[in-house]
């Protein structure tokens, strides 16, 4: 298994370099280094002089990709994509266009983008794996239909009418929860409410019907027959047999967003005002900060690959046949 | 068995709701402050936009100085409550002495002309014993040395926000500090947006940019710059090139605010940046205010500055202040709150709510909310709901010192140039372009229209007969009437574009409309401004483009029709004609005069005008260079936006000033109406839980009957 996670790991590294040009060349199709000294400089009085000064001052008045005047290998160390781009690999994300250190900005990001993300996923899934077992159980009846129709309706609602109407009924209405905010340490439970229930419920419709089509494969293999007829009741039946054997499928799903959750939610940190990664991103496209849009678009690739491999070692774990080789 | 538990169960889930019930009395749970406020005075303030920067040399945006301008202090500032706005000492002990000199820097008298001035001085003088806020950079261990200014590495670890160091010092503000800002403004590492323009005043401002380009920040103190110079611990000179009366504005702002050398020596020690903590984040100032906690993703507060000079709340002001109770503060020491808090609101929606919850305690008002607040009286006034009478909330409205406009590029063929036809046409356009019924669709009628360059509140601006633009509207009824559409047409007719024919290719006149407003959100407004052209049978073509291609076209003057905007920097209307000045001229030097409008006579009367002081004869000029600009119609005049603001009955001490940033120290919170209101408005309501509870309960218990029959059925 070690050799597969090395292999996997060696696999990766074209993958990422091939990020990281494809996001270096789509930015810079839009925007130029012009562009965004002006950007960052504001509207006012902005002269050549002060772009150049800028350019200069942040690495940006040098060649693309390719830097023709330069002599040797300097044809491709001094150029942006080289100086730029080149120490993510080593995990150092730079200094970001306005003039902060990346990487502890995303310390510090990341852990409430975590503290709104892990929640929701972990509350969700036992909620959608109960209510899907539920269904389970009285498939058949009146209750499953109900069910069903009940997912097919909370699909078909938009994300942001769930956060809307969350804000509206619970924190405005009932004035139970603040409306928006965050705060640190426990404090953070009760800004974490809202929207994490407002994040569950949104999830309730498509992650219950997913589920219970698992669930629903399994009930008819011959081992719940067998499980039945050994005299078990169905909770017993449900719970001890179906639910592990549909654990595969789950952990497939789940496991490969786990490390995406450091990510954050763009919609849901931008209602909320949590400041996590999320909202960061969003800031640094519309400010352009390339740095910043470059970090987190080469975490994001990492952060996938490793959800990638952790979904296979996972296998391993669950299901005894499972080899990695 | 299963009879008891339902019964235990039964009375479980009683018991917990009488807890959920009662548990929370008058508590606010909806409370998003943690923070117990004791008695302090607290102010709760939003942000929708983290300010870029904090280095006074650096920030320009409105967004930074609703901070920066509490923090640090520049020589003068606006009085507060006076109008027109007008300049008054802040650090400094009196308003400057200003020198005229001639080319061999001899001083002449008040009255010389202005081709004989070669420099201008300005000393100042600045107040004894103001002393910067406690900061670790000015701290001193028992043998007078500093601190923290040569750090190691194994101090450094231990450090991971500014609060980390212990100690923190303060020293007194001297002349300078200053002068060292100034030299800071010249450094080209710095990136001061306002470098480019100093060079054109300051003497010896561009040989020290070039000078310190290659040297480092903590350089700078030892370095002296020709045109700026401490003449005594509390006095110094700017030399500026000839005469800029306009020079005394800039002295007002953050730009010019003083820095001890210390600040840029401790911030420039290695590892520092690396842990983001920068000059750009923490700043050092003399103000009312330190920023105590800046963590712009979430909050920032500013605490009161312990060590802030006596200041005393103005005992003047205009018409009506005092019926207002804006002089009831009068000569009482400032400021009068201890702490203020600026919470991160992107989104409208809890922005708004939490304002009505009285968690914010002022608030603008976004589009969507503004049925909610303001109602439209008979007589077309506007008048707030009844249900923010019945909140106490107080609604202010200002004019915005700013103009939106329509610009022609003159350098176009069809719109541009100074030729009769192309005139007439920009005319006619001018006429049908209904900007009354924009401001009343698209702004909820928060907007004036514009008549000429200059907006309410600056000197020059005119109002009634006197301030129309007759080739746009008639004075009728004693109030401006936009021109007939026959007008424009005839216009249209006499450039040669008959009903909108273009006699070239026998078609409708098509004309291009360069813009950024791209989203469907824009829509609406676009096809309003092709209905505008319409009526005269021009079809208007919306060429939408992102915000980099629009400002490349703009360079290149690849635009033919825009919409563009000036927010005024200071008080005075050469800040606003500067922007037709030929000199100015977008394409041809980069400068701001976006439309490329190029007219002798214009540029002769603002050469004329920028030089002198407010008088008769200046207010002549403007009135004539308004004309010029009327006639050649570069610029629809469109409109001066209206600002509406709300806030709640216990934020007192409220004044609209669009001059002065520094307004929180003149402003105060009856902190205890505000608690009483917060409890009143905020009181948890739970009984849609309960009946939600029971109604999931009572659908479960024919479940759990199905399943328990089935389950019984299995077993037999």
């Amino acid at each position: 298994m070690i050799h597969y996670i090395i292999r996997r790991f060696l696999y990766a590294f074209p993958l990422l370099m091939g990020v990281n040009i494809l996001t270096f060349v789509l930015f810079f199709i839009v925007n130029s280094p012009d562009d965004m000294a002006r950007m960052q400089l504001g509207q006012k009085h902005v002269t050549e002089q002060s772009i150049n000064n800028w350019k200069q001052q942040h690495g940006y008045d040098v060649p693309l990709l390719w830097n023709a005047d330069a002599t040797g290998e300097e044809k491709i160390t001094r150029t942006i994509f080289y100086q730029k781009s080149v120490g993510l690999f080593l995990f150092r994300f730079g200094v970001s266009d306005s003039g902060r250190n990346i990487g502890a900005d995303i310390q510090e990001r990341m852990w409430p983008s975590l503290a709104l993300a892990l929640p929701t996923l972990c509350v969700g899934l036992m909620v959608d794996i109960t209510f899907a077992l539920l269904m389970v159980l009285f498939r058949g009846s009146y209750l499953e239909q109900s069910g069903i129709v009940l997912c097919v309706i909370l699909m078909s609602i938009s994300s942001l009418f769930y956060i809307i109407g969350g804000q509206f009924f619970i924190a405005k209405l009932l004035r139970l929860v603040p409306i928006s905010g965050y705060d640190d340490g426990l404090a953070a439970i009760k800004f974490l409410v809202l929207p994490v229930l407002i994040g569950v419920c949104s999830g309730i419709g498509s992650g219950v019907r997913w589920y219970r089509t698992l669930f629903l494969e399994e009930v008819e293999k011959d081992y719940v027959r067998t499980a039945r007829a050994k005299g078990l009741t169905e909770t017993q039946t449900l719970f001890q047999h179906v639910l592990r054997n549909a654990l595969i499928p789950i952990l497939t799903g789940v496991v490969v967003i786990l490390p995406l959750l450091f990510m954050g939610s763009l919609i849901m940190e931008s209602f909320f005002s949590i400041p996590g990664l999320g909202s960061y991103t969003i800031d640094a496209i519309n400010s352009q900060d390339f740095a910043i849009v470059r970090a987190m678009v080469f975490l994001g690739s990492v952060l996938y690959v490793i959800g990638l491999l952790l979904t296979d070692i996972s296998y391993t774990l669950v299901d005894p046949r499972v080899r990695l080789s | 068995m299963s009879s008891f538990l339902s019964m235990k169960m039964q009375s479980y889930i009683i018991q917990m709701l009488f807890l959920l019930l009662t548990a929370c009395g008058d508590s606010q749970l909806n409370n998003p402050y943690a923070d117990d406020e004791g008695k302090l005075s607290v102010l709760y303030q939003s942000f929708s936009e983290r300010p870029k920067h904090l280095d006074p040399a650096v920030a320009y945006s409105e967004n930074e100085y609703a901070f920066l301008a509490q923090i640090y202090e520049p020589p003068f500032q606006y009085h507060y409550l006076k109008r027109p706005y007008q300049l008054t000492p802040l650090t400094a002990n009196k308003m400057p002495e200003i020198n005229y000199l001639n080319k061999s820097a001899e001083k002449l008298g008040k009255d010389a002309k202005d081709s004989d001035i070669a420099y201008t001085d300005y000393i100042i003088d600045i107040k004894p014993d103001i002393n910067f806020q406690p900061h670790p950079a000015l701290a001193k261990n028992a043998q007078g040395q500093f601190s923290y200014l040569s750090i190691t590495e194994a101090e450094l670890q231990s450090v991971n926000t500014l609060s980390d160091f212990k100690n923190t010092g303060t020293r007194e503000l001297t002349a300078e500090d200053y002068v060292y800002q100034i030299k800071r403004l010249a450094h080209p590492k710095i990136q001061s947006p306002i470098a480019e323009i100093m060079k054109n005043y300051i003497v010896g401002f561009e040989d020290f940019s070039k000078q310190v380009s290659d040297k480092k920040k903590t350089d700078l103190k030892n370095l002296t710059i020709a045109g700026v110079e401490a003449i005594s611990r509390y006095q110094y000179r700017i030399r500026i090139k000839g005469k800029y009366p306009q020079f005394i504005f800039w002295l007002a702002m953050p730009f010019f605010s003083p820095m001890p050398w210390e600040a840029d020596v401790f911030y420039d020690q290695p590892g520092l940046s690396d842990k983001n903590i920068t000059l750009d984040w923490f700043p050092i100032g003399t103000g009312p205010y330190l920023l105590s906690e800046n963590n712009p993703n979430r909050r920032m507060i500013l605490l009161k500055n312990p060590l802030f000079h006596l200041e005393k709340y103005p005992s003047e002001g205009e018409g009506g202040d005092k019926q207002n109770g804006l002089l009831m503060d009068a000569g009482k020491k400032l400021p009068f709150i201890d702490k203020v808090v600026f919470m991160l609101e992107k989104e409208t929606i809890p922005y708004w709510t939490k304002f009505l919850q009285g968690y914010y305690d002022a608030s603008g008002i976004a589009s969507d909310s503004f049925d909610q607040a303001i109602q439209f009286t008979g007589s077309g006034g506007i008048a707030l709901t009844d249900s923010m009478k019945e909140k106490g909330i107080k609604l202010q409205t200002l004019v915005e010192t700013s103009i939106f406009y329509m610009g022609f590029n003159m350098m176009d063929a069809t719109v541009g140039g100074d030729s009769e036809r192309a005139r007439k046409l920009r005319q006619a356009i001018a006429i049908v372009v209904d900007y009354e019924e924009y401001i009343s669709i698209f702004r909820n009628g928060r907007g004036i229209i514009a008549q000429g360059v200059i907006p309410p509140g600056i000197y020059g601006y005119a109002e009634g007969k006197e301030g129309i633009n007759h080739y746009t509207y008639d004075w009728i009824n004693n109030r401006e009437q936009r021109k007939k559409i026959a007008e424009a047409r005839q216009l249209m007719a006499e450039a040669g574009y008959s009903n909108g024919i273009d006699p070239k290719t026998k078609e409708a006149l098509i004309l291009y409309f360069d813009t950024t407003s791209v989203s469907i959100d824009d829509r609406p407004s676009m096809n309003w401004y092709r209905k505008q052209f319409e009526k005269l049978g021009i079809k208007l073509v919306i060429r939408g483009t992102d915000y980099n291609r629009f400002q490349e076209k703009m360079r290149s003057g690849n635009e033919q029709i825009f919409i563009w905007g000036w927010n005024v920097d200071y008080p005075d209307p050469e800040n606003l004609f500067f922007l037709l000045y030929g000199p100015n001229s977008k394409v041809k030097y980069g400068g701001e005069n976006a439309v490329n409008y190029q007219n002798p006579k214009f540029d002769r009367l603002f050469e004329q005008m920028r030089n002198m002081d407010n008088n008769e004869q200046r207010y002549q000029i403007i009135q004539e260079l308004q004309e010029v600009v009327r006639h050649d119609a570069p610029w629809i005049f469109g409109f001066h936006p209206k600002n509406f603001s709300l806030f709640h009955s216990w934020y007192k001490n409220q004044k609209s000033n669009l001059m002065a940033n520094n307004r929180l120290k003149y402003t105060r919170i009856d902190a205890v109406a505000r608690t009483e209101k917060r409890q009143l408005w905020n009181r948890p309501i739970f009984w849609p839980l309960v009946v939600g509870l029971f109604l999931f309960v009572a659908l479960l218990i024919p479940a759990i009957n199905a399943y328990r029959r089935r389950a019984k059925e299995t077993l037999q």
